[in-house]
């Protein structure tokens, strides 16, 4: 009973957050007994698929390999078999034609999830995402919605090169009309994918191909088919006052291990899981970094007009006079991928820059090192 | 008729690089295994102008590539290569029959299945193991991985990881040739997974209008990744999807006919733009070293096709047919490859991880003294020049 209000109140939007709160709070009293059990993202992912499938028959999923080979990252596992071949379609290598389909009955009234084996694949299809899905409820004046996902991997994974490395979240972030969210735990991913199916409104969910085989605890209330989290909210992962460091998808796990070592140090780092690209959790950041008055974005995209670029802007707009230290920024480096594992290494966030950094908004450091 | 294989055996020197250089160029012919099927065009003849010499380079050569890509398997099983691994073993005869019939100075350009055709433009083993395990000697120089070899100066244009993009570029690169005059063509390779990308035919319109002198070679396995090409395409008959282009159907396990086509392809290339090459082919290994290769195809197919049809022993059993050479001397021969290939893997494993200096190297030709950042901005620096 307390799912289904707790449903109808997460998924209507910002003013519930407060009453959603309250009620999470009761839930997790009542449910407390039960939160020994842990699951995958991959199984995570997998259950919300099928649960929302099954909850609507408008809902349809379509890729590459996604129903007789069982997903490429076996994402869709078992639900070509449960579901049948009209409902998951194996699509020919041709992400421009299908993200095109799946935006257009989406037009119709369907509920598409279209997934890229990875991101770097929806750059074939980008014209349709920001062209046909995003921007069509604003052109056509709210006649043309697109309640559409387009979900798969982002980011880098282990040594695949500079094509197959790319983070898109700054890009898709960028875009009005569409909706990013980038789950880290499998509560996120369980309760972000449900949510983004059942939005009205194009979203992108980006996933992370290392975090698949991650196991997270999850309660009995994330459990639940009625489980869902509201779009735009970030988590605050670990509570602290020295510094705040926001985080999404992967990172958030690279955060909360600085937290742990900076914590060892004597430096109390509050962890903000953003869960939401677009819309930005401005107000939670904001009040962070108003109580610890020091900022370290990290994100594994490239640096320049990144996610951390639009907090570092959001917070010294909104809250410049509780800045003691100048904001900071880690993210992956300014050039494409390299392949040599040294090298890959170097190019992306590793846990002891972001406690470099957290440590420079503590205190003054020495000279900035030397060029390389 | 015994005493005479008898008595050329005391004539001729042991099976190795020797007997390549001693062994006749005069012109043998053979006929192809299957008839050539021509999509608005008439085929060329079935009967192959070939020599003993380019039968026993067929040979050791394409044994060469099947030892690579065996090698790379178990390199990548003990973590010495990492990301994704391509293999193309069993394909071997497009990429040797296609060198066979154009020079360095046409161009080739493929997807991310490139290590073999990387060996057929002049690629050296040492190059590619080095890229595959990321040491600073690679042809990349370890930035680039398996599927981003390169070889600009012998006309290998790579190496591309999005699936259907080579052909624009292809066509490109033809584009490059045809004003520049060169009279070269441009081999562009893409697999039956590819073939139903929009970009292809769009680049092949533009092709036919501009009368470039494009080749498109479908190596058809059969399989785009887990997905078999009826599932994929309405109209697997991928020489014909060209539709106002002429196409050809060649038998891509059969050096020898991928030669001719190739040939044949070059020559109309030149005068009459765009021509679509499906070689039908197959590949041993899974999509990549993360796919099994069995889920969607049974195993009594892939070994049916291994006795059948293998492109290493069709070679061998004409060699032997012809008395080019005997059972030993091939069997030497692949000893000796197979040591070449062991000494180069052991010479790559020596060779060091780039330096870290060139994280920053070559994302310009021209950096104009700008800035790039490491992840942490405050910490890695560097100007690019």
């Amino acid at each position: 009973m307390l799912g289904v209000l707790r449903r109808k109140v997460a998924c209507q939007g910002a003013h519930a957050w407060g009453l959603e709160q309250g009620l999470r709070v009761i839930a997790s009293r009542a449910l407390s007994s039960s939160a020994k059990e842990t699951m995958t993202v991959r199984d995570a992912l997998n259950s919300a698929l099928d649960e929302e499938m099954s909850a609507d028959p408008k809902v349809f999923v379509m890729g590459e390999e996604v129903g007789e080979y069982q997903g490429a990252y076996k994402i869709t596992k078992g639900l070509l078999n449960k579901y049948g071949p009209e409902r998951v379609l194996d699509t020919p290598i041709t992400e421009a034609g299908f993200a095109g389909i799946g935006v257009g009955a989406a037009y119709y009234g369907l509920k598409p999830v279209i997934e890229f084996m990875t991101f770097n694949f929806s750059m074939q299809a980008i014209d349709h995402i920001i062209n046909s899905a995003a921007k069509s409820n604003y052109m056509s004046s709210g006649q043309i919605s697109v309640p559409i996902v387009f979900r798969g991997p982002n980011g880098a994974a282990a040594g695949v090169g500079a094509q197959h490395s790319q983070c898109y979240a700054a890009w898709f972030g960028a875009c009005p009309g569409l909706k990013v969210l980038t789950p880290y735990s499998s509560e996120d991913a369980r309760g972000l994918l449900k949510a983004a199916i059942r939005d009205p409104d194009p979203v992108v969910f980006l996933e992370n191909e290392l975090l698949y085989g991650e196991s997270f605890p999850v309660s009995a209330e994330v459990l639940d088919s009625s489980f869902c989290l509201p779009i735009g909210k970030a988590k605050i992962e670990r509570e602290g006052k020295d510094v705040t460091i926001t985080a999404f998808s992967k990172m958030v796990g690279y955060a909360l291990q600085a937290a742990d070592i900076l914590a060892k140090e004597g430096f109390s780092a509050e962890v903000i899981n953003l869960r939401s690209i677009r819309p930005l959790d401005r107000a939670a950041i904001n009040a962070s970094v108003r109580k610890t008055n020091r900022l370290v974005t990290v994100e594994e995209g490239f640096p320049q007009h990144g996610v951390g670029a639009e907090i570092c802007a959001s917070v010294l707009e909104d809250s410049f006079e509780y800045l003691d230290a100048a904001v900071e920024r880690i993210s992956g480096a300014d050039v494409p991928m390299p392949y040599a594992a040294n090298l890959e290494r170097m190019a992306v966030p590793q846990v002891e820059d972001i406690v470099r950094a957290a440590k420079r908004t503590c205190y003054r450091s020495t000279a900035l090192a030397a060029t390389a | 008729m015994a005493l005479t294989r008898r008595y050329l055996h005391l004539l001729r020197p042991v099976f190795s690089a020797r007997l390549l250089t001693t062994a006749s160029t005069s012109p043998i012919s053979i006929e192809t295994s299957l008839p050539f099927t021509g999509h608005n065009i008439d085929p060329p003849s079935r009967s192959v102008q070939t020599s003993p010499h380019e039968l026993l380079s067929f040979f050791r050569d394409m044994a060469l590539m099947r030892r690579m890509e065996i090698a790379a398997d178990s390199l990548y099983k003990a973590k010495l290569i990492r990301g994704f691994c391509h293999l193309y073993d069993g394909q071997e005869a497009v990429a040797i029959g296609m060198e066979a019939a154009i020079t360095r100075k046409d161009c080739i350009i493929t997807a991310y299945r490139d290590h073999c055709l990387f060996l057929g433009r002049g690629g050296t083993l040492l190059e590619a193991f080095a890229e595959l395990m990321g040491r600073k000697d690679g042809c990349s120089k370890g930035k680039g991985g398996s599927m981003h070899f390169y070889k600009k100066e012998s006309g290998f244009y790579g190496g591309h990881g999005i699936v259907g993009a080579q052909i624009p570029l292809g066509c490109g690169l033809a584009f490059a040739q045809k004003y520049s005059k060169d009279d070269n063509v441009t081999f562009m390779m893409y697999g039956d997974g590819a073939a139903n990308q929009g970009q292809l035919f769009e680049a092949l319109n533009m092709a036919a209008l501009w009368d470039l002198p494009a080749i498109l070679v479908c190596e058809n396995n059969h399989y785009g990744m887990g997905t078999a090409e009826w599932r994929a395409a309405k109209s697997p008959s991928y020489f014909k999807r060209g539709d106002y282009v002429p196409g050809l159907k060649v038998d891509g396990m059969d050096a020898l006919a991928v030669k001719q086509a190739c040939k044949f392809a070059k020559e109309h290339a030149l005068k009459n733009g765009p021509i679509i090459l499906e070689m039908d082919t197959y590949r041993y290994h899974g999509h990549s070293m993360s796919d099994p290769g069995s889920t969607y195809r049974t195993r009594d197919e892939i070994s049916g096709i291994r006795q059948e049809r293998d492109p290493v022993e069709r070679i061998r059993k004409l060699i032997l047919a012809h008395d080019l050479a005997t059972e030993k001397e091939m069997k030497d021969t692949e000893k000796e490859i197979r040591k070449e290939v062991d000494e180069a893997i052991a010479k790559a494993k020596e060779i060091p991880s780039p330096d870290p200096a060139e994280l920053f190297t070559n994302v310009y030709v021209k950096g104009l003294g700008v800035e790039a950042f490491g992840a942490d901005r405050k910490e890695l620096r560097a100007v690019l020049p």
